[in-house]
């Protein structure tokens, strides 16, 4: 109170000087016209020439010697095999990120234990090294000068310039999508509802099962898309341990780089679109998701 | 089904949440346990119910020792403070889930199961709403459904953690007697979590007071309020003042002069006099009293909160004067003597 008297007469003689000068009333939290029209421009321009007009590109690349000339690219032998392989690839390496995810963050949202912040920067640790970097690394492990390749190859199990080097370079990218999304939402939601399956006599699977599952459902399918996303499109660690052997392990994004300097821009920008068209896809699918999702949301109060 | 807690103690991380904690709860009563947060009263009630692992001690339903056993096992009824209700099942899912995931050979028949579950729908008086989903009922709807659902497992014991603590006022004073209603017709033996002492006093046969990891009294209402047993009880339960004094020969003296109390079973040495500010006796004269200036005093309804300053380091006592009284207070001193009391010595 002391405080508000004293200031009052110094507000009253600054309000006086300023009475000129008074605003009109405007929604403090908005901008005014020119510069809303500014900013939007500003954001429109920068989406077209990073987004749209690349997307623009690959499509009418692919399509410049009409329709046929690309799906007949597309039909070509080594790319239908990098089609599947890129499928395969994703079809192996998804499930397996869902379920490293799911019992990731299920360990570091719900248990308290040593070590933890270190796991929490382990599992980011895909997203900061150069993807490579993480090719290199394989090669490596199971490079004919390492420990593992040599004994493996005695084994007849080949990883390097093979399938299971592509997988493994794949799943080592993508890991962290699945565990990063489900992270923050199962710590949000606590313990409360597993607690209380477990009271009325659920076994641990019954409660993950009916209790837990269903809580992350949206957000599991959500990091799930992201994943096969990246999957689908990863390039640099796959191009290092793949070896490029054409038939065999070419992914379509590697397929996209030999046609292209091969100069067979048509056969290139076909299998890219169809690449793109994968991709947009997924993110339709998560649009959706999204919506869905967020709409769950709104329903379910703080706690 | 009767609980015995035997000299249980708990630490997280070496903090100590309970010391060496007994308490016996009798087949169908209802327990409060009550105390400020820290008092370790939702850790003992989670130790109960097997959700913690107690680092010393035995919990005994009836005469087995559960100490071991897991949460699964011990068959309680757990209802949360925010429900935790499943938001993705209905009423009537949520209700049956304790049942529905048993091994065949304990599950009841469905249609038993359903009958079992609208049966108890009526009960929480929710009839009719068992297919709406958690979201679309209020709080005081969700913790009786969360009620509901503990008790369709027909567990060996209630256990509640402030059951009522994240509702309005006026929602939870009427489902306090609703739970008090329910417990006199079902007979489970309940616990509940509470640091709301009207709550605890109000509907409890028996209130346990914790604080610091100890308890403090066991008791029913009367003999918490009437005949505290430790400072904290007493400071804790109701309105309560009090005034650091000195024993002599069985004398309570207050600063140079006796207040008129005899204390003949305390030793002598320093020691602090409590009593309820609204329980004393006016004074003419002062032989024996404890006598001050009247510092401020407020009207609240029929009471005058009365602050007086006494003795010579201006120590503040707070009284409460009804309206026959508060004629005293127009000389600006009052005199007055504590009708029932307690002294604590000082250790």
């Amino acid at each position: 109170m002391a405080v508000d008297a004293a200031m009052k007469p110094s507000a009253l003689a600054l309000s006086a000087a300023k009475e000129e000068r008074v605003r009109p009333f405007r929604d403090p939290t908005s901008e005014s016209l020119p510069v809303k029209i500014l900013l939007i421009a500003l954001a429109a321009a920068f989406l077209a020439l990073v987004l749209f007009l690349p997307l623009y590109a690959v499509f009418s690349e692919a399509l410049r010697k009409g329709l046929d000339a690309a799906l007949l690219a597309i039909a070509d032998h080594d790319a239908l095999s990098a089609v599947s392989l890129t499928l395969l690839v994703a079809v192996i390496a998804v499930p397996f990120n869902l379920v490293f995810g799911v019992a990731a963050a299920w360990a570091i949202a719900k248990f308290e234990f040593k070590g933890k912040a270190f796991l929490t920067t382990l599992i980011d640790l895909p997203f900061s090294v150069s993807p490579v970097i993480a090719g290199l690394v394989y090669i490596l492990l199971f490079g004919a000068g390492s420990f593992l390749g040599p004994v493996l190859e005695s084994w007849g199990a080949q990883v390097l310039f093979a399938v299971p080097g592509v997988v493994l370079a794949t799943i080592f990218v993508t890991f962290p999508f699945v565990a990063r999304e489900l992270i923050p939402l199962m710590q949000h939601q606590g313990t409360g509802d597993e607690e209380a399956a477990l009271s009325l006599g659920a076994s641990g699977w019954q409660t993950f099962w009916y209790v837990t599952l269903p809580n992350i459902k949206w957000g599991l399918l959500y990091g799930v898309l992201l994943c096969n996303a990246r999957a689908m499109g990863e390039f640099g660690a796959v191009s290092v341990v793949s070896g490029r052997l054409r038939g065999e392990t070419v992914t379509m994004p590697l397929q996209v780089e030999i046609l292209y300097n091969e100069y067979n821009y048509v056969a290139a920008f076909a299998v890219a679109a169809l690449l793109a068209l994968l991709a947009l896809v997924t993110l339709v699918l998560k649009a959706l998701l999204e919506r869905v999702y967020s709409r769950d949301h709104a329903l379910t109060p703080g706690h | 089904m009767e609980l015995r807690v035997a000299n249980v103690r708990k630490e997280f991380e070496r903090f100590p949440a309970l010391n060496d904690v007994s308490l016996d709860i009798r087949s169908g009563e209802l327990i409060a346990l009550l105390g400020p947060s820290g008092s370790g009263k939702t850790t003992l009630l989670r130790l109960i119910a097997g959700l913690e692992r107690p680092s010393a001690g035995s919990i005994f339903f009836g005469d087995e020792d559960a100490s071991h056993k897991s949460v699964q096992d011990r068959n309680i009824g757990f209802v949360f403070q925010h429900y935790a209700l499943f938001r993705h099942m209905t009423v009537l899912d949520n209700i049956t889930f304790g049942l529905r995931i048993r091994k065949s050979s304990r599950r009841p028949e469905k249609a038993e199961i359903r009958r079992r579950a609208l049966e108890l729908l009526d009960l929480v008086q929710l009839s009719g709403l068992e297919k709406r989903y958690p979201t679309q009922l209020s709080g005081g709807q969700r913790q009786r459904v969360a009620l509901a659902r503990a008790m369709a497992v027909e567990p060996n014991v209630l256990l509640l953690d402030e059951p009522f603590g994240a509702l309005d006022a006026q929602v939870r004073k009427e489902l306090r007697r609703w739970l008090r209603d329910i417990h006199d017709r079902t007979g489970h033996t309940t616990v509940f979590v509470t640091h709301d002492q009207e709550e605890a006093l109000e509907l409890a046969d028996r209130v346990v007071v914790m604080s610091k990891g100890n308890i403090e009294q066991v008791g029913t209402a009367d003999e918490i309020y009437d005949k505290p047993v430790s400072p904290f009880v007493f400071g804790f339960i109701g309105q309560s003042s009090h005034l650091k004094v000195r024993i002599e020969n069985g004398e309570v003296w207050f600063h140079d002069r006796v207040i008129g109390i005899k204390a003949s079973d305390l030793p002598d040495g320093p020691a602090t006099l409590y009593f309820r500010p609204h329980d004393i006796e006016l004074t003419d004269g002062c032989s024996g009293c404890i006598a001050g200036l009247v510092t401020v005093s407020r009207r609240i309804a029929g009471t005058w909160h009365t602050e007086v300053d006494v003795g010579a380091g201006h120590e503040k006592i707070e009284v409460s004067l009804n309206a026959d009284q508060s004629a005293a207070l127009k000389g600006g001193r009052i005199a007055f003597r504590p009708r029932h009391y307690r002294i604590f010595p000082t250790n």
